[in-house]
This record gives C-alpha cells, structure tokens and sequence, in this order.
C-alpha cells in the first residue's frame, strides 16, 4: 500500500448524504478482474448524461475542481454494498483525503486498506470546508498532516482530527495488513490446535 | 464470568490476539466466495506467492452476473464471462470447492451457504459482500469486507477487526396479520435511519422475531446492513437447529449432538449490556412500500409520500426532494395510486422457497396486469427444482410471470435483468439506490406478496384486503 504522511491538495465538495457505492461506482464496471483503471467511472451516472456528455451540473465537471484531490461530503458517505471498487475508483480519480461527518464501516476498511484517509469532522467543520471549497474561484486547497493530525488552508484555518492509532501507524508507513497478520503465523497455528481445527 | 451478549461470546471464541496497539485478530471459520470480489484478491496471493491457508473453509459460487436464461445458452456478456472464467481457474489454481453454473448447487451466495449447511450458529463468517449479515440468521457473527480483506482472510484465515459496538433491536408484541419479515425490517430502518446501526451489531430480540422462520429471520439480518450495521443476529433456537439438522455440510449423528450443546448456550445472558437499545413495536407495523432512493425512505401501504416539510433536517429535505424528483413522484401522492411496469422476484433477501411459495399463494388462478412485466427469480438452482416439484413454477408461469435460472439478477443488474430508464419497479430486493436496478430505474422495496399482488393489480395495493 502506498503510504500517507502529508498531503496538499484541491478541494471539491459533494454537498449530498448516504452517497451510497452504487453512485460511486455503477455496477456495470464491476466486471473488470483488475484492481486499476476505475477512476474514468467514478459517479459516472452523476457525472456523465445518457448520451455519455459531461453533466455540467454535477460539481465534478466543473473545471474550477480538476485536479481536485480532496473530497469533502455529507454524513454516511459510501453506504451499502463492500464493493472495494469505490476506494479504487476515487483513488484512480485523484482522490487521498475524504472527509465527511461519518463513514460506513465496509467503506472506511476499504479505504485504509488502499492508502486514502478518511477523515471525520463534525458537521460544522464539513460545512465551513464546504462553504470555503464552493466560495473560492481560484478553487481552495488544504494541507493534510497526517502525523500531527491537522488540517490548515493558507487562510489560517486549523483543524484537528482523529484517527485510529493503529490505522495511522499504518497509513504512514504503507503496511498492509497482510504482512503485519503473517508475523503472528504461530499464534493462528496455537489457535487452530487448541479449538481442534487442525 | 459477568453476563455476556451472544455477540461477546462469539468474539471472544474467535480472539486469536488482542494486544494493545493493534486491533483484534480474529479467526475466520467459513469464507464464501463469489466472482465479482475476488479476482483481485486471488492475483494479489499469486504475486505474492501465496496460497490459502485454510481452502476447505472457503466456498466458491458464481452469482451476480450470471445470465438468469436457459443455461444452455452461452454467455454473452465478455466481461462477465471473463470473471467467472477467472473464479472457474482460480478455485482450481487454490483447490477451492466452486458451486459452478451449472452445479444443482448453485445460487445466490447468501442463499447456498444456509440450505447446504455451511452456515452454523456461533460461526465467525465472511464474505466480499455486504449482505454477508443474512447468515446472522443462525446466530452467527457474519459481515462483509472488501477484496484487501478477502485476500486477507484467504492468507491468514483471520482478520484484523476493530471490535464493534453492540444494539439490541427489541420487537415488542406479535405482528399483525399480512405483516411480513419484509414489512418489520423496513419498518425497522425507517425508524433507525440507513446509518442509525453504523458501527454496531445488531442482535433482534422478541417475541415477533423468535415467530419467524429461518427464511424470514435471514430477510431480516440480511437487511441489517440497510440500517448501517456491521452485522445483525438473531439467538439460536429449535427453529435454527431444525433447520440446520441433517442439511449436507452440517455435522451429524453424535457430532450434532455435541454441537447442538455449544450451541444451546448461545444466548444473551440475562443483564448482559448492549451499547445501545432500540424498542420497536411490532403491532405498529403494517405492509411497507419505500418510496425514494434508499432503504429508509418508506411509508406504510395505506400512507401517502411524506410532505418535505416532514423532514427536520436541510440535508435529508434536499435528499427527499432529490429521491423524489429520481423516482418520478410528488410529496402527498398515495402509495397505492403507484403505477408499476416491472416486478422483481428474488435476491438473498426474498428468493427463498418460502418466499415463493406466499407470492404464488397470492397470485393462484390470477393474471399478471397486461401493463407489467413480472419475473422470479430462484436464489438458489436447489430452490428452483423444489418450487417446480410443488408445481410453484406453474403457478407463476401460469398467471404469465417469466420463470428463471437461480442468480443475483436484477438485485444489482449487474447480468442483464435491468430496468430500463424511467421504468418503475415493484422489488423484494434489498436496494433502492438510484440506477441500482438499471441507470434511470426506479425500484420501489416490498415483501414477496406485496410484489405479487402488485403485478396483478399493475399499482400497490394492501395485501391485507387481497382475496
């Protein structure tokens, strides 16, 4: 897994609640066997028309946010299903920080196992990131510290955030999960003994 | 020892290491596998020259993108045969057992592991698959995980799993007549909220829940995950143990009997604590019908869509008024002046043989409304062959619904069972996420009987007043 430590970034702010998976990514992509490749079908029925036109609507084609890296949300962002797709499709976008009043669970693993910080703020802070995002012409960027765990703009806006300590520890120095699990092979075999497993 | 959850006991049987700095290591006893979330886990393991550490605890099955039509036919779609090619060598490649398409065995994924026996109570189960909750229905501790964690558990047979909190769902009292599973679960996250569960396991306590079958306890835990939670569980009984008694994969003879032991002492303790309580009464419930773009939008079949000025907060407003706008309906129309054009039949929530059989009980002598067109879907090809051996297929075939091959289907319309833009649909599914049916699809959430009267009727009408 690619590592996190610190990132500066765009900032694009989807003003909507519960965006479930299936917005994320529609299930027609998910049929590919690859893990990359996705981010051309990110939101891809918000972002695109029938006739396959950019949707001048949606916040993402708008030009003042290409290159956005930083996605700020409402509450229960990436609801239902656990495709692993939606991390892979916003990653393969641009996208390394989201924030957002709350996750569902599936979607918050998936993404710490893929290197993207999922930051939660309270309602509050989303809104006055969102209100700065949606102001600026220039587009609005951040600095993400995720060792200090602090957000700043150049504007003298600072916020702190939390984030597991273990997920951290992770994300800085890019360790997957497997790897840390297969240093504990004795203890799973010692397990599979005394519940005779094996 | 202090009184414990049925979830705490699970947990703590399954802790192989819980050392601070790291968060629990738990241990893995039945991994179900199907083709959409697990290419890039097997490839990951391939890489990394890996192999399963545990293949006898995993199963394989091919589900969400089969073609739903005669088997015989080939496979049109080149992506999707190129998944479940992929999931045909790699259960060879990794020697894991693979319910392929044209296996008696095969089906939905959450409807196979219970019918052969796979899921038992007590069991820590995982699948790439939010509806992994259904299995919950035994008194299990079952979620979903994403592909990094499928290759995860495929490698190590454990996972790495912060401890969720605990909720009880307590249904008070018994619920009226011509309220199904169904009804009480869309009740239940009406009244939640889709994230009023994040972060929990939900385990359902009561009199009402304790009535059910096995079949409308899995619609139950299955959905759990539409109220935001990690999981949902149900306590053990007779029902349970008689419905996993003698099933092929479950144990036998005197293994039965020492299981069946363990699993008699499955249960919440007495003054056992839950992070959270929630009180629902089961006699306030009545046939529900979702009316926007997720689970929780719901109104009872005699009610109407809520007026915006319902909705307390600015975000839900825009999202009712967005919801609205999508499905083609305005605040205050009555639920049962909707007009359908499709029925869908199916899914891990209400594909099984008892759901099939209450909606042909519903639809006997009677003609699908000329304007509709109505399918059922099998969960699983085993549920197929008994309904056509009760003579179920008749009946719907008969009253002129399309009767087809055992999938995923139009759940997710990930084969191709879409709706087309625009087209509104009547489905016992799970999901009533914009596009999830098809882009531009507007799926209305009902019980098996609610959708098959309402394809008779070509609009929604109370089940209760069906004759």
């Amino acid at each position: 897994m690619e590592s996190f430590t610190k990132h500066t970034g765009l900032v694009v702010a989807l003003d909507r609640v519960n965006v479930d998976t299936d917005q994320i990514i529609p299930k027609q992509f998910l049929k590919r066997i690859e893990r990359t490749g996705y981010g051309q079908y990110l939101f891809f029925d918000w972002r695109f028309s029938e006739s396959g036109e950019p949707d001048p609507e949606f916040v993402l084609n708008d030009l003042r946010y290409k290159g956005a890296s930083v996605l700020i949300t409402g509450r229960n962002f990436g609801c239902g299903s656990s495709r692993e797709h939606a991390p892979w499709a916003l990653q393969d976008y641009g996208f390394r920080v989201i924030m957002a009043p709350s996750f569902a669970d599936i979607f918050r693993n998936n993404c710490l196992q893929n290197g993207i910080l999922p930051i939660e703020l309270t309602e509050d802070q989303i809104a006055q990131l969102s209100t700065k995002a949606n102001g600026k012409l220039e587009g609005y960027e951040i600095a993400v510290d995720l060792e200090l765990q602090s957000i700043s703009d150049g504007d003298g806006l600072f916020m702190d955030f939390k984030i597991d300590e273990f997920r951290r520890y992770c994300l800085l120095n890019g360790l997957d999960d497997i790897g840390l699990t297969l240093l504990k092979e004795d203890k799973i075999t010692e397990f599979e003994h005394s519940n005779g497993i094996i | 020892m202090s009184a414990q959850t049925l979830f705490e006991k699970i947990w703590r049987s399954h802790v192989v290491e819980d050392k601070e700095g790291s968060p629990p290591l738990i241990y893995v006893d039945l991994h179900l596998v199907h083709e959409v979330t697990s290419a890039q886990a097997f490839e990951g393991l391939r890489i990394a020259q890996r192999r399963l550490r545990r293949p006898e605890k995993t199963i394989c099955t091919v589900d969400h993108n089969v073609p739903t039509w005669n088997r015989s036919k080939p496979i049109t779609d080149g992506v999707a045969l190129q998944q479940i090619e992929t999931l045909q060598k790699n259960a060879k490649e990794f020697g894991v057992k693979l319910y392929d398409i044209k296996d008696s065995n095969q089906g939905i994924v959450h409807i196979i592991g219970p019918e052969l026996g796979y899921t038992q109570p007590g069991q820590i189960i995982v699948c790439g698959d939010s509806h992994t909750s259904t299995h919950g229905a035994f008194g299990a501790l079952a979620f979903g995980i994403g592909t990094s964690e499928v290759e995860h558990v495929m490698a190590t047979q454990c996972l790495l799993q912060e401890k969720p909190k605990t909720m009880e769902i307590a249904v008070k009292g018994d619920l009226p007549f011509g309220v199904t599973a169904k009804d009480l679960i869309l009740g239940i996250i009406g009244e939640i909220g889709i994230d009023g569960a994040n972060g929990h396991v939900i385990e359902y306590t009561g009199d009402a829940i304790k009535q059910l079958s096995m079949e409308g306890r899995m619609t139950i835990c299955n959905m759990s995950i539409e109220g935001g939670a990690r999981s949902g569980m149900i306590g053990p009984d007779i029902t349970t143990f008689d419905y996993v008694r003698g099933r092929p994969q479950a144990p036998s003879g005197k293994a039965f009997q020492k299981a069946l032991e363990y699993w008699e002492g499955l249960c919440t303790d007495k003054g056992a604590v839950f992070d959270k309580i929630v009180e629902i009464e089961a006699t306030h419930m009545e046939p529900f019908v979702t009316w926007g773009t997720n689970p929780g939008m719901v109104a009872g079949i005699t009610g109407r869509i809520p007026e915006l000025s319902a909705f307390g907060d600015d975000a839900d407003k825009t999202a009712a008024e967005r919801a609205l706008k999508y499905m083609g309906l305005e605040p205050g129309d009555k639920i049962q002046s909707i007009n359908i054009d499709r029925v869908f039949l199916g899914s891990c929530t209400n594909g099984r043989i008892e759901d099939l059989r209450s909606a042909a009980n519903v639809i006997k002598g009677k003609k699908v409304n000329s304007k509709v067109y109505a399918m059922v879907v099998p969960g699983s090809t085993s549920i197929k062959k008994q309904a056509e051996l009760e003579g179920l297929d008749r009946i719907f075939q008969d009253a002129g619904f399309d009767w087809r091959e055992a999938g995923c289907s139009m759940c997710l319309g990930m084969n191709p069972d879409v709706l087309s833009a625009g087209e509104r649909c009547a489905s016992t599914s799970n999901r009533n996420f914009e596009g999830r049916q098809g882009k531009g699809g507007r799926t209305h959430l009902v019980s098996p009987e609610m959708a098959a009267a309402a394809a008779v009727a070509g609009h929604f009408v109370d089940i209760r007043d069906w004759e």
